[in-house]
């Protein structure tokens, strides 16, 4: 059980979450920006790539471009007029545009584009499983059992993220990097260097959202696109994972989408074994249980440990008056 | 009009009873029944479906009064019209791409129908107007008590909108369940609500400012509150929506408005309420006190007033408000897990048009916020209803992001 469990370690859907994780790091680990919309972004990526492919017929690499550019444009709306007001307000309007987005996707008026509520059937990732250099048929990887399909997307999406991550911890380290940290720390203290905060923000916004939407991209690949999954469930869930593995650091989000995942899948075993044993009703509501479990878990971490496991409460002082 | 409704109402159980088992799954199409007064099936007539490019197909009754499936190429709305030789009936249908609605309708109609009339622009802008205004009543009532928590609590509280799932829930237990009267259940619903508020405030909130921990950490964590309470009730309460109370209290038709007289009801509770809370505000000792702290909190604590004890005050009230405003939107609407979640996005967009921290503007701007979202169904797909409230918001902050009343120093 515990085997199957950590299987969870390297699947393409922890890969897309820690990848997503890593774009609301640089919002809010990095630079402080209270994004509670981050599934808005990922569903830009999602429904962009997979419409671009399924009804304009595009090729993948540009659908990736198209899906990256939205992305781009979305960050603009809700920066422009949000980042000079106060930490709320952009917390506000992007809960609500990611939802506006969601709304919109699962609705029937786009439905010949979008699928509505039905979401679209996977026809878009034939570049991706075309690709694939391992022998087809089952493939063991150490005690795990794969498909090659999903072997293969889980090194290209592990890949993905190493790389973003790679780029991440040299854009801390850059000048960039340090305005940002010092936007988070004391933004009047930025102006009066002369920095253009709204700015340097505006661009955090845009650079985590593109990461977000690329995070859409891969979490799409192996299954179909369910608007359903793009509910403020999955922000959530990621500033849980995000906080666990320690904010405003490059591998965080990794592994806290490692563990949250790992976490899900045995609490989900155990959910079955109550449904088997009698005690709960049907797995779907055995499900509930796990996510009261995720918010109690976000609750005590954000209270009592705000650094995370790899985190410095020194440095990260989102937590200070 | 009342007829009407009847008449549709009849017809729509008729369709859940004789409900068509669907053809292959990606068939569209209309097939129905023809009956007179006396329910003895009618024979002969010619039912013709049409789209926006003209007739689609026809058919004619049987001898049951039944007529085949006219296919249809996809979802969209159709017209579909009987004639027989004294009758003549005309009625437009849309079939929905969705998982809940079957591709191929069943039509019952009857000879003793007359045609709906299709009301004028103005009388549907009106009946949404009516209905939107009560929605924007229903968010008014929760939004004070959202906007009371920021100002003393001085954070966006992103768990309100459970208070609200709260109160819808505890209503629909004492109401259907338990079967109460509804305005007694409404009652005790407000109070548990109370209750519920000040649970909330000992358990996570008191405990939290006793620590003195930052803006950012209390928005986290009550959307992790947020969470844990949605998830529980989706727990126990399961995913579907459903009805707040057996009670039917009737249609009332005031000019072109139609509205269940619970509607009006719950406007007259609401405006009561609205009212009682503004006197409270503005007269009362502790209203005064919550309007000070709201203002400057170590100000009004250096002139003597007890802040916690405010504090813990303004999480009942607004818990209670929220409860009681979950009880009408399950009245107005449905109850269901997410109800409050949903009226938490149009409580910001109501809270932030009229300006954050002003009462009065909170009360304009969801009156606002509630019209939009019910008129801009007459334009938009019922299923992207609260895109219309939310994109004000959106809007709201592009052009005048203090909103209507607020003050701009308070936004920097």
């Amino acid at each position: 059980m515990i085997w199957e469990s950590l299987r969870e370690l390297i699947t393409p859907t922890t890969a897309a979450y820690a990848l997503a994780a890593i774009g609301l790091n640089v919002h809010f680990g990095l630079t402080g920006l209270l994004n509670f919309g981050q599934a808005g972004f990922v569903a830009v990526g999602a429904y962009g790539f997979a419409v671009s492919v399924m009804t304009f017929g595009l090729s993948a690499p540009l659908a990736i471009v198209v899906a990256l550019l939205l992305a781009v444009v979305y960050a603009l709306l809700l920066g422009v007029p949000t980042l000079r007001l106060r930490a709320d307000y952009l917390a506000i309007v992007t809960i609500a545009s990611a939802e506006i987005i969601r709304f919109a996707l699962n609705s029937s008026a786009f439905a010949t584009w979008t699928g509505g509520a039905n979401g679209l059937y996977n026809e878009y990732s034939d570049w991706l499983k075309g690709s694939n250099p391992l022998p087809s048929g089952l493939l063991s990887l150490g005690p795990w059992t794969f498909t090659a399909n999903d072997l293969w997307i889980a090194v290209v999406d592990w890949v993905v993220v190493l790389l973003v991550a790679g780029g991440i911890r040299l854009l801390v380290r850059s000048p960039w990097g340090r305005v940002l940290k010092g936007i988070r720390e004391d933004e009047h203290a930025m102006l009066s260097l002369g920095k253009n905060v709204n700015l340097y923000k505006l661009q955090a916004l845009v650079l985590g959202g593109v990461i977000g939407a690329a995070a859409g991209i891969l979490y799409v690949q192996p299954t179909s696109v369910q608007p359903f999954d793009f509910a403020t469930r999955m922000t959530f869930n990621m500033y849980t994972m995000l906080i666990l593995g320690g904010a405003a650091t490059v591998f965080g989000p990794i592994l806290g989408s490692m563990i949250f995942w790992v976490v899900m899948s045995v609490t989900d075993q155990l959910v079955s074994l109550g449904v088997d044993a009698g005690l709960l009703h049907d797995v779907t509501q055995g499900s509930q249980l796990r996510f009261v479990l995720v918010g109690v878990a976000l609750v005590l971490l954000v209270v009592f440990r705000p650094q995370g496991i790899l985190g410095n409460r020194t440095e990260l002082s989102f937590d200070a008056k | 009009m009342i007829r009407f409704i009847k008449g549709a109402l009849v017809t729509i159980v008729l369709l859940l009873v004789t409900g068509a088992p669907a053809l292959a799954a990606d068939d569209w199409g209309f097939r129905g029944l023809l009956r007179d007064g006396q329910r003895a099936p009618v024979a002969g007539a010619t039912v013709t479906v049409s789209g926006d490019g003209g007739q689609i197909g026809q058919d004619v009754t049987d001898a049951k009064g039944r007529w085949a499936v006219i296919p249809v190429p996809g979802p969209g709305k159709y017209r579909i019209t009987i004639k027989s030789a004294d009758f003549s009936y005309e009625v437009t249908k849309e079939l929905v791409d969705s998982p809940t609605t079957l591709h191929v309708q069943n039509v019952v109609v009857s000879t003793s129908d007359t045609a709906p009339a299709v009301a004028s622009l103005t009388d549907r802008l009106a009946q949404r107007a009516v209905s939107g205004f009560n929605l924007g009543l229903l968010i008014a009532i929760a939004a004070i008590g959202l906007s009371l928590v920021f100002g003393t609590s001085r954070f966006t509280n992103f768990a309100h909108g459970e208070s609200v799932t709260f109160g819808g829930l505890t209503g629909f237990l004492l109401a259907y369940v338990a079967g109460l009267p509804l305005l007694l259940a409404a009652a005790i619903a407000t109070v548990l609500g109370g209750v519920f508020g000040y649970a909330q405030d000992v358990a996570f909130w008191r405990p939290l400012r006793r620590r003195g921990v930052s803006l950012v950490t209390l928005m986290i964590a009550s959307i992790g509150i947020s969470l844990a309470i949605r998830s529980l009730m989706q727990f126990f309460f399961g995913s579907a929506a459903r009805s707040m109370t057996r009670e039917d209290w009737g249609a009332v038709r005031l000019g072109p408005v139609v509205l269940p007289a619970t509607s009006y009801a719950g406007m007259g509770i609401s405006v009561v309420v609205l009212i009682g809370v503004g006197l409270w505000l503005t007269h009362s000792r502790i209203g005064k006190a919550t309007r000070a702290i709201s203002n400057n909190s170590a100000l009004a604590a250096t002139s003597g007033v007890d802040v916690d004890r405010i504090q813990r005050i303004v999480w009942v009230v607004a818990g209670g408000l929220a409860a009681l405003s979950g009880v009408l939107l399950g009245v107005f609407n449905q109850v269901s897990f997410d109800m409050g979640f949903n009226l938490l996005l149009l409580m910001f967009a109501g809270v932030i048009l009229g300006g954050l921290g002003t009462a009065f503007g909170t009360l304009a701007g969801s009156i606002v916020v509630g019209v939009c979202t019910e008129v801009l169904v007459l334009w938009i797909p019922a299923d992207m209803k609260y895109v219309g409230g939310l994109a004000v918001l959106v809007i709201v902050l592009l052009v005048r992001p203090q909103g209507i009343f607020g003050r701009r120093e308070r936004i920097g």
